[in-house]
């Protein structure tokens, strides 16, 4: 009975229920990554050296202020009244001309994501020790590429986890964009559950839809986690001479010094 | 021979704070001196040294490198520091990149060299350090003494006129000791300009042409090895060395 229901469902709206995994995953993976670069930018700018300069002094408080209310703003509020916000703001403003969907959804979860890695990139950079600053700056690096070069791909390494984490966030959190109207899984659930009047059913397949995304896209960072730690092993360039001499030292532990 | 002022330091300070770590430092260095900064901990070494690359931002006073203020406003920090070695106590390697990476990043970024160039300086001064076998080896998989020797490589490929070693021996297992010493020996025979801050007398006394003691935030007094070792001036010096070479038996 539940399965014949369950098939029921799916043959009447399996379409949709796909067009809504599609956005859901557009949304989820494009913000993710917009919120992430903005999260990388605000560090950088955050951990910019105080300057002697009085003009720019004051210019980097006043940065670092707008900084700060974006983020206590965006992580203080829910992302639903964020998005009818954005939307009916841009409405009232515009005299009743709309933004196009998707594009406001990626807007609103972008910089409610960017929020969120603000914070994250902040603690993967204090975590780095400072003598990766010292070493860099040492031999001449500008605040820039001592950020780019040496201090961001190591803290990238360390926040991986949370990065995938916001991931997952965001693919359950599309869902609230339902309220204007974006065609995520959730809203075309609803929609289904309209059509077929069968509500249990209908978000049952979507719960195992959610879930399938979320258990695949966690397993795949792991992954890319993995192979981003490296090889465990080096070749001793000396041993070239003889191609069947190769030295293999294992490495005593991840950061050991 | 004619001398060549590279470092006149006048009348430097320091505050941490209330601290007043360094309380007027006048110093002239030469091209081709190897200066050793000795003295008990807190005495303001590796301050004085972080001071010449502005890593600590000085109190007061001046320093002129090759005649040119280096505290000026209009003075180019990054094409500064380029010039200027720094070997730190932890070593400080790039953990992101490999150790032949570690010695191209900043003759590519900073000085604008092709990596071509940048590879093969980088290739001739890790094989002066012995280190040139492990060039694909991540930092965290070399032992003390070789991070070192890497840390010494990379600040030799920016073609450094100076290099400053703030302890280089410090955090190194004894038996490592040696082969870092040996480096820094070979580097001070070449004629490379060194300012050593160091606890390893031996060197100070064989290697350096010059021996700086530094007590409470000032240059206590400032001579030859001979002189400082073995009929030192200062009783402060004389107290320092007793105990020192002392705790060496």
């Amino acid at each position: 009975m539940f399965f014949e229901t369950i098939a029921k469902v799916w043959q009447t709206g399996w379409r949709q229920l796909f067009i809504g995994v599609g956005n859901t995953l557009l949304i989820s993976l494009i913000s993710t990554i917009i919120g992430l670069l903005i999260g990388l930018l605000i560090g950088i700018i955050r951990t910019i050296p105080q300057s002697k300069n009085p003009v720019l002094k004051v210019v980097k408080k006043i940065v670092n202020v707008i900084l700060s209310i974006y983020i206590e703003v965006f992580r203080g509020t829910p992302m639903m009244v964020q998005a009818r916000v954005i939307d009916w703001g841009y409405a009232f403003i515009a005299g009743g001309q709309t933004l196009p969907l998707i594009p406001s959804a990626l807007f609103i979860v972008s910089i409610n994501t960017g929020a969120y890695m603000a914070e994250i990139v902040r603690g993967g950079i204090i975590s780095i020790d400072k003598g990766q600053f010292e070493g860099a700056q040492a031999i001449g690096m500008n605040h820039f590429q001592t950020m780019v070069y040496v201090v961001i791909p190591q803290v990238l390494r360390n926040i991986l986890p949370s990065i995938s984490n916001e991931f997952v966030i965001n693919i359950k959190d599309t869902s609230v964009l339902n309220v204007i109207g974006v065609a995520e899984l959730f809203y075309q659930a609803t929609v289904l559950s309209k059509l077929t009047f069968e509500i249990f059913a209908t978000y049952a397949i979507i719960s195992v839809m959610y879930l399938i995304m979320t258990f695949t896209i966690t397993r795949l960072l792991r992954l890319f986690e993995k192979l981003l730690e490296g090889k465990n092993t080096y070749t001793i360039m000396g041993s070239q001479s003889d191609p069947k001499a190769e030295i293999h030292i294992k490495s005593e532990g991840r950061d050991g010094n | 021979m004619e001398t060549e002022n590279i470092f006149t330091v006048k009348n430097l300070t320091k505050d941490f704070g209330t601290n007043k770590v360094l309380k007027g430092i006048d110093l002239t260095v030469n091209v081709g001196e190897v200066v050793s900064i000795v003295g008990a901990s807190g005495s303001g070494k590796s301050t004085f040294l972080r001071c010449l690359n502005l890593l600590e931002e000085p109190t007061g006073g001046t320093i002129l490198y090759r005649g040119e203020n280096i505290l000026d406003k209009n003075f180019d920090l990054s094409k500064y520091r380029a010039k200027i070695g720094m070997v730190f106590q932890q070593f400080n390697l790039f953990n992101n990149m490999n150790v032949l990476k570690n010695c191209m990043i900043g003759q590519q970024k900073v000085l604008g060299r092709s990596k071509e160039e940048a590879k093969n300086k980088a290739l001739y001064y890790l094989e002066k350090v012995g280190m040139k076998d492990y060039i694909n080896a991540k930092p965290r998989q070399l032992s003390g003494g070789q991070k070192q020797r890497v840390a010494i490589a990379r600040a030799l490929s920016m073609d450094s006129e100076v290099i400053l070693f703030d302890e280089p021996t410090s955090a190194l297992d004894p038996e490592m000791v040696g082969e870092v010493l040996m480096v820094m020996k070979n580097l001070a025979e070449s004629g490379m300009t060194m300012l050593v801050v160091t606890h390893e007398m031996q060197f100070a006394k064989d290697v350096s042409s010059r021996v700086i003691f530094m007590d409470g935030g000032v240059v206590a007094e400032d001579s030859t090895p001979e002189i400082i070792f073995n009929n030192p001036k200062n009783l402060r010096t004389k107290e320092f060395l007793r105990r020192v070479l002392n705790e060496d038996i």
